[in-house]
């Protein structure tokens, strides 16, 4: 097929229905609803399941129910939405039931903007619910990643058992480009979902249960156990991330999403100055992509980690670097973007970014 | 094709974010890479709306730009708001029917266009942004009248469909100006 | 020569029950199981349990279950229902799930008609955290967060689910009965089998609200805690059928 111009919320909403989503429940919230706008048309028409729920707080927990009953269900909400959901989000992640949340970030914190911001890292990847859980978060930077990333999502969900997040910012919700909806999907193995309260005719002999309840501290222990365990496999498995003109940088930027696309153009005009910069972009935020640093040239004057936050990945970074190399930081916060130029002027002047 | 940054701001009801959205269609359907994002909430009140357009044949980097390659006015607050973020050697297209003193910028190529006088004699004041598109399309050669055309059918759908023939109008109206103004850009 | 006269239904599991000597629990739960083995549908059913008391009902009823964050039970059993249509779906709530903090999940899931069925136990108090004031408490009534009785001018008064929700267009089956003795469980049975019969029909959304007990949290002798329940909470809580769509 060729190219069609579509905005990103609507891409988000064909992908989802490309991947084989069965069921759809959400909230209206801006900058993400041309998700359920499409998704209302598109999903009844075929004979699947939306339903506009009374709160963000009433359609995770919608998802919880369809999830476990073994369907491939998708909620999608923006940053004071996803604050909500987070109660139901720890539940589906603790009775490992699989599912698509799609989070369009605007500014915050509170009611915020309703522009885009990447101030929801922490919410994305160290979760607001209660408990050690961890979702798969994918942050991609275009609408053409955003749908391959969605189509490829369901699969992802059903083979861990465990929510995947997709994590954009409202300028990919509300920019249309020119994209592609038939790239080719990772082949992935999707097991069977014996495990889905389907009725026990459907499983004779076997009651299913989705439950995240266990009083006896060393049962949950156990339970604690193995969702650690599966996200060290998920580590090992999913860890996504690209490095760019890595050949020999000066300098190291580290950006994801919206904020990578403009970092990418500062690295052009620096390269034009005759100033080298690379980057790490990470594609997966949960697994983060630690190993990327190791990559980095001994010599390397600097990493200037760019975010459109106040400085949240910045804790990653910190993490993987390790103390090995001067870390930097680059925001812009509550709705405001960056031009390329303003990153250019960040990597001239890195010694008055570094973090103490 | 290098990429072509392009800003288009104007009232609310103008037509600005359908010009904006017909080029990235258009680059879309002559199998370019088009990408556009408009101004949205409440920055869109109080006098303009605007929208960001990049048309390209490489893979499109930042969505954001500081300077506009190409910055096309309808109004006269947004040319005061966007003029000095226009690239050297840029392009600015402005409506005259509203600016009505004549505008000049160093290192820009300045073109002003009577749209809505123009749309008036055409009939349809809604097509003023036809008429622009025509301006526009005449200095950059962007795309042919066959891709816009193609474009604005979409647009129009079966329920405005004979619309076509007054927009087309309008196109050619905005060429035959900037052909009579005799001044070139690309 | 034997004749079995009674048996435990085979809607219940073998799991021994968590509830406290003298609580209605344990009789609703058996008619809700007997209910789903007498209309044949237990294998296709689904259970939502809730938080409090309730909250281990997965564990004891025969057939599939989901335990819901605390008030969320009627948003699961929609996400359920939505997706497995044919399946038989029901909630089994207590009044501080559904009264108080699933207020909304659940008056939302009546007003869409959703096709599930709702068992609600109004004992008047939170059992399961120790005896705190319920949005059904009594004016008067003291718990643990009431220790001076409930009064209207601090708490309002307790709210009533079945008055309330007779006037949602959405339901098509609603009972308020008792289980303070012989002819009310009976009587109780005859409105959960109905509830669920009209979900088989595709109705709509039916709910039976039951008037229980709480002898531990209350402080009183189970025989006594029947007959609060009897002669302080009925005339609060009227029993009967508050709507029938199968009537109209």
């Amino acid at each position: 097929m060729a190219k069609v111009l579509m905005k990103g919320n609507e891409a988000i909403a064909l992908a989802a229905i490309k991947g084989g989503v069965d069921a759809f429940y959400g909230y209206p919230i801006t900058p993400q609803n041309e998700v359920p706008e499409y998704l209302s048309k598109h999903l009844l028409a075929n004979g699947k399941v939306f339903l506009q729920a009374e709160s963000e707080v009433s359609a995770i927990n919608m998802v919880y129910g369809a999830a476990g009953a073994g369907k491939r269900v998708m909620t999608s909400s923006s940053s004071p939405g996803i604050a909500l959901k987070q109660e139901g989000i720890s539940y589906i992640t603790a009775a490992e039931l699989p599912c698509l949340i799609v989070s369009v970030m605007r500014g915050g914190p509170g009611l915020g903007s309703i522009q885009p911001s990447q101030g929801d890292y922490y919410q994305a990847t160290r979760g607001g619910g209660n408990g050690d859980y961890h979702l798969i978060v994918f942050a991609p930077e275009s609408i053409q990643e955003t749908i391959d990333t969605i189509k490829e999502s369901f699969d992802i969900a059903d083979y861990y058992r465990n929510p995947v997040m997709v994590l954009v910012d409202g300028l990919i919700g509300q920019m249309m480009e020119s994209v592609d909806f038939d790239r080719p999907k990772k082949e992935r193995f999707v097991p069977e979902k014996d495990w889905a309260t389907n009725g026990t005719k459907n499983h004779p002999g076997r009651r299913n249960i989705a439950n995240s309840l266990y009083l006896d501290p060393a049962e949950l222990e156990q339970h604690n156990i193995k969702l650690h365990q599966k996200y060290e496999v998920i580590k090992k498995n999913e860890t996504k991330f690209e490095l760019i003109d890595f050949d020999n940088p000066e300098y190291v930027i580290v950006a994801y999403g919206t904020m990578a696309r403009i970092c990418r153009s500062a690295i052009e005009m620096l390269k034009n100055e005759g100033i080298e910069v690379g980057m790490i972009r990470p594609i997966t935020l949960f697994p983060y992509p630690e190993k990327a640093f190791e990559q980095i040239p001994e010599n390397v004057k600097g990493i200037l980690t760019c975010e459109l936050s106040m400085g949240q990945m910045l804790d990653d970074v910190l993490i993987a670097n390790n103390g090995k190399h001067k870390v930097g930081f680059f925001g812009r916060a509550g709705g405001m973007l960056p031009d390329p130029e303003e990153i250019v002027g960040a990597i001239k002047n890195f010694n008055e970014r570094v973090v103490k | 094709m290098e990429a072509k940054n392009i800003k288009v701001a104007g009232f609310g009801g103008q037509g600005v974010m359908m010009f904006g959205q017909i080029l990235a269609y258009s680059a879309t359907k002559d199998e370019i890479n088009g990408l556009w994002f408009p101004s949205y909430g409440p920055e869109t009140r109080g006098g303009t709306a605007n929208c960001s357009v990049i048309v390209s044949d490489k893979q499109i980097n930042s969505p954001v730009f500081k300077n506009a390659d190409h910055l096309v006015a309808f109004n006269a607050p947004s040319l005061e708001k966007f003029k000095d973020h226009v690239a050297k050697n840029g392009l600015i297209l402005y409506n005259s029917s509203l600016i009505e003193d004549e505008f000049s910028q160093d290192g820009s190529t300045v073109v002003g266009v009577p749209i809505n006088d123009i749309a008036t004699e055409l009939g349809n004041d809604k097509v003023a942004n036809m008429v622009m598109m025509g301006a526009y399309l005449e200095l950059t050669h962007l795309f042919s009248d066959e891709t816009i055309e193609a474009i604005i059918k979409k647009f129009l759908g079966e329920r405005k469909a004979h619309l076509l023939d007054v927009n087309k109008k309008a196109i050619q109206s905005g060429k035959d100006f900037v052909k009579k103004l005799g001044v070139k850009y690309a | 020569m034997w004749e079995v006269k009674y048996e435990k239904s085979q809607g219940l599991t073998d799991s021994k029950l968590s509830y406290c000597p003298g609580c209605a629990h344990g009789i609703i739960h058996k008619l809700v199981a007997e209910s789903l083995v007498e209309l044949g549908i237990l294998d296709r059913s689904i259970a939502i349990a809730s938080v409090g008391c309730s909250v281990f009902s997965y564990q004891f009823f025969n057939c599939d279950a989901q335990q819901a964050p605390h008030g969320r039970a009627c948003a699961l059993a929609t996400g359920v229902k939505r997706v497995l249509p044919d399946n038989i779906v029901f909630t089994y709530q207590g009044d501080g799930d559904l009264a108080s903090i699933g207020i909304a999940e659940t008056i939302h899931a009546a007003n869409r008609g959703e096709n599930i069925t709702v068992i609600f136990i109004n004992n008047a108090i939170y059992g399961m955290t120790g005896g705190q004031m319920a949005p059904t408490s009594l004016i008067g009534q003291k718990t643990t967060t009431s220790q001076d009785g409930r009064t209207q001018k601090n708490h309002g008064n307790p709210i009533k689910i079945s008055e309330m929700f007779a006037t949602i267009e959405g339901v098509a089956y609603l009972e308020r009965v008792a289980a303070y003795d012989p002819k009310h469980v009976l009587n109780a049975k005859k409105a959960i089998k109905k509830a669920f019969q009209y979900q088989m029909e595709n109705r709509g959304f039916t709910m039976v609200e039951v008037v229980s007990t709480c002898p531990v949290n209350w402080g009183m002798k189970p025989v006594d805690a029947m007959k609060w329940s009897k002669e302080a909470m009925e005339p609060v809580y009227p029993l009967g059928v508050f709507k029938d769509k199968g009537r109209e």
